[in-house]
């Protein structure tokens, strides 16, 4: 006798897909199948709470000072990410102004609160007042630009960049007519020096622990504001903008005015930063505000993945961290094999795989180094090798040619014919590839990168850039682009 | 007692150099499904985008519900209640459903849940799917939700650009029996369709435009006899 189906066990009145939904959430293998887990069942809540326990903690425990301007300079770096966010990721616009803004915030701060115009503001005068110039000049320049998308608001955008710079520097001898001697408003390519403290609610703030403080409230305000926008009519009608704005426009949004908008809020968002910077900074030099920022900017709001705010965060961390690690070569080399070694895990599928590339990689390095000393090659001295602990532990396992310089490069370009391949070539070739890239990549670390930190630098974020391009192209946490067909 | 709702006035639109519709009236009516056909790149889409205030006419009048909106834009149009569904549903892929049907309210502030509930009940199964992503859904899905959009804000008028297009046989029939439903309520239409048959099995009236003239306009059931329309278009 057959069981009679009824409409419940049919599925009747419900949707198929969606019911199973939670048995169809599948997580991958190894390494990245916790990435997925901490992904599905960490809430966004428990997560912000945990960042927030570090931040107040960081601030009340640490008091190394260098770690507290890294930390204050990383603040108001992920407060101008998030700034960049709403221009770039929310709404789509190209501006290659941003940084003028944060310059244009710094300087008005500088001019208003010291010797040098003999302006010494209230803070709770000039800061404000700051904002709303700032955001006013967004206005301004956004007027040209209003009707402008894409590759024109970038050249526009990029030109107000220059001028801003251009103006400060030559804006110190300036003669107003019917007097004679130049008057110095901005100090030129000297800067202004001995700015004023903030001063708020009676206290002064002196020492970088207080703005390391002001600045986690600072951030703490922008990050719910910038997240309640997010999930509010206007900030849903930015992302059509950026999405399809004719779509967009059908909708009955005025899109252009919500450009304007997005631009306007970003411009003030980096005035509020320039500020602050300024007072830390306890000075301004026009070099802080050019194109250097602006990428390291623009690769945090890309990296994390455009228009995510939680992405912002990351990519802010990563991008004004690793330069300050990469910068002591012990941390860098120790940064560099856990990547290394994170990577490989992530890449392998599966814990068991894992080992066993790990033992093909240390059993690969082990049959270089005795081939080559059967073949009595010539090698470089251990004495004199790099001084890292990770080096030491290396020298037993690494093979160090007397070339250093020549092998060094071959295997580098090498490693890259490989990564570029990597993506592309079938599963079982991968199977072998993986453990080979990654001992050329230790090869090359230790052989050729270890003596160059400056250009290691550089070339390591540049090269995360690539492969994240390659593997991620929304970034860390970007949604994944969907194209409607 | 027909109270003419959208009425295009000799209306001559450009895209830059070019002339595309030209001298063109048509109107709408409260209450009226009127459908306009016409073959590829005839001006049918430019047709709904010059109601909508997208491009503008050169010369012509163009009013709705009484008023003059000629020289109004697109935002103070849907307000007024001209909806659209776009060719081609032109949805926010990355964004969810329900984000999808909350933009359609944009004009009238947040969306009020009641409007969402109706959009809901029209089409149960999008409740289930709220917070999918719009691009992953199917080419039906994507319909209800394009229209449920067009819905969310209340409007007197909806244009339709082509609801068949890419949709399978079966599909094509539920949609024009969705359509048919809509104008039942009380909703006032303008459908553009390549698909003559079925725009005219369920219009009141019809409009044939060609190269950007209506060559052909009357009672839907007086066109679907038309022998020479016949012999264009719904002879295949
Ligand atoms: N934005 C535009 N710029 C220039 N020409 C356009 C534009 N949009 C449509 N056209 C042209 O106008 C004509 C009519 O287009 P359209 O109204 O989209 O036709 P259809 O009847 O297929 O909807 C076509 O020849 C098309 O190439
Ligand atoms: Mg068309």
């Amino acid at each position: 006798m057959t069981e009679q189906t009824t409409p419940e066990n049919l599925g009747i009145g419900t949707d198929e897909w969606v019911a199973q939904h939670e048995k169809r959430l599948s997580r991958r293998a190894g390494l990245l199948g916790i990435v997925d887990f901490l992904n599905q069942k960490v809430s966004p809540l428990v997560r912000y709470l945990l960042l927030a326990i570090f931040a107040v903690g960081f601030g009340a425990l640490v008091h190394n000072l260098y770690l507290l301007r890294i930390a204050a300079n990383l603040a108001v770096f992920l407060a101008l990410t998030l700034g960049l966010n709403v221009v770039m990721g929310f709404a789509g616009l190209l501006d290659l102004g941003f940084v003028a803004f944060f310059g244009f915030g710094a300087y008005a701060y500088a001019l208003t609160s010291s010797a040098q115009l003999n302006q010494h503001w209230p803070t709770y005068l000039s800061v404000p007042a700051i904002v709303i110039t700032t955001a006013f000049l967004g206005y301004l320049v956004s007027l040209p630009s209003r009707r402008l998308f894409g590759d024109y608001l970038a050249i526009v955008t990029l030109f107000f960049g220059q001028v801003f710079i251009q103006l400060i520097i030559s804006s110190d001898s300036i003669t107003f007519p019917g007097h004679e001697d130049s008057v110095d408003i901005t100090g030129g390519s000297n800067g202004i020096p001995g700015l004023d403290q903030f001063k708020l609610f009676g206290y002064t703030f002196k020492t970088i622990t207080d703005y390391y403080w002001l600045l986690l409230v600072v951030v703490a305000l922008l990050l719910v504001a910038i997240t309640r926008v997010d999930r509010t009519r206007v900030g849903r009608a930015w992302r059509t903008v950026r999405e399809d704005p004719l779509a967009s426009q059908s909708m009955g949004i005025k899109v252009n005015n919500l450009k304007m908008l997005a631009f306007i809020v970003g411009a003030a968002i980096a005035g509020l930063c320039g500020t602050i910077y300024a007072a830390i900074q306890n000075a301004v030099f026009i070099n802080g505000f050019d194109m250097p920022l602006l990428t390291l900017i623009y690769a945090a709001v890309i990296l994390g993945g455009s228009g995510s705010i939680p992405g912002s965060i990351l990519g802010a961390f990563v991008m004004s961290v690793l330069p300050e690690i990469l910068r002591v070569q012990n941390y860098s080399e120790i940064l560099f094999l856990t990547v290394l070694i994170l990577a490989v895990a992530a890449l392998s599928k599966g814990w068991k795989r894992f080992g066993f590339n790990a033992s093909l990689v240390i059993l690969l390095g082990l049959l270089v180094k005795v081939i080559s000393s059967a073949l009595s090659l010539a090698t470089t001295p251990t004495s004199t090798w790099a001084v890292g602990p990770v080096s030491k532990a290396l020298k037993y396992w690494l093979l160090m040619p007397a070339n250093r310089i020549l092998w060094g490069n071959i295997a580098f370009v090498l490693l890259i014919a490989l990564i570029a391949n990597y993506s592309i070539a079938k599963e079982r070739v991968k199977f072998y590839l993986l453990p080979l890239i990654a001992f050329i990549a230790i090869f090359v670390w230790e052989v050729r990168l270890v003596i160059e930190p400056n250009t290691t630098r550089q070339l390591i974020i540049g090269m995360m850039l690539v492969v994240l391009m390659i593997v991620r192209p929304q970034g860390f946490l970007g949604k994944t682009r969907v194209e409607v067909l | 007692m027909t109270t003419p709702l959208l009425t295009l006035e000799n209306v001559d639109t450009y895209y830059g150099a070019i002339h595309i519709l030209q001298n063109l009236s048509l109107t709408v009516n409260e209450g009226e499904l009127v459908c306009l056909l016409g073959g590829n790149a005839c001006g049918k889409s430019t047709t709904l985008k010059t109601a909508l205030g997208m491009v503008s006419p050169k010369n012509g009048k163009i009013t709705f519900a009484g008023e003059d909106v000629t020289n109004k834009n697109t935002s103070v149009r849907v307000k007024l209640g001209i909806a659209v569904v776009p060719e081609n549903r032109r949805l926010f892929g990355p964004m969810t459903v329900l984000e999808n049907l909350k933009i359609g309210a944009y004009v009238r502030g947040e969306a009020d849940p009641a409007d969402l509930e109706r959009v809901f009940e029209l089409f149960p199964k999008l409740k289930d799917r709220q917070s999918q992503l719009a691009g992953t859904l199917s080419g039906g899905e994507q319909q209800m939700v394009a229209v449920g959009r067009a819905l969310m804000s209340r409007p007197r008028l909806l244009l339709m650009d082509e609801p068949s297009m890419g949709l399978s046989p079966r599909l094509v029939e539920q949609s024009f029996e969705m359509i048919a439903g809509l104008h039942q309520q009380g909703i006032s239409m303008l459908v553009v369709e390549q698909n003559a048959n079925m725009a005219l099995s369920v219009a009141d009236r019809g409009y044939v435009l060609q190269t950007g003239r209506i060559v052909l306009e009357g009672k839907a059931s007086d066109l679907a006899g038309h022998e020479e329309l016949r012999r264009a278009y719904l002879g295949r």
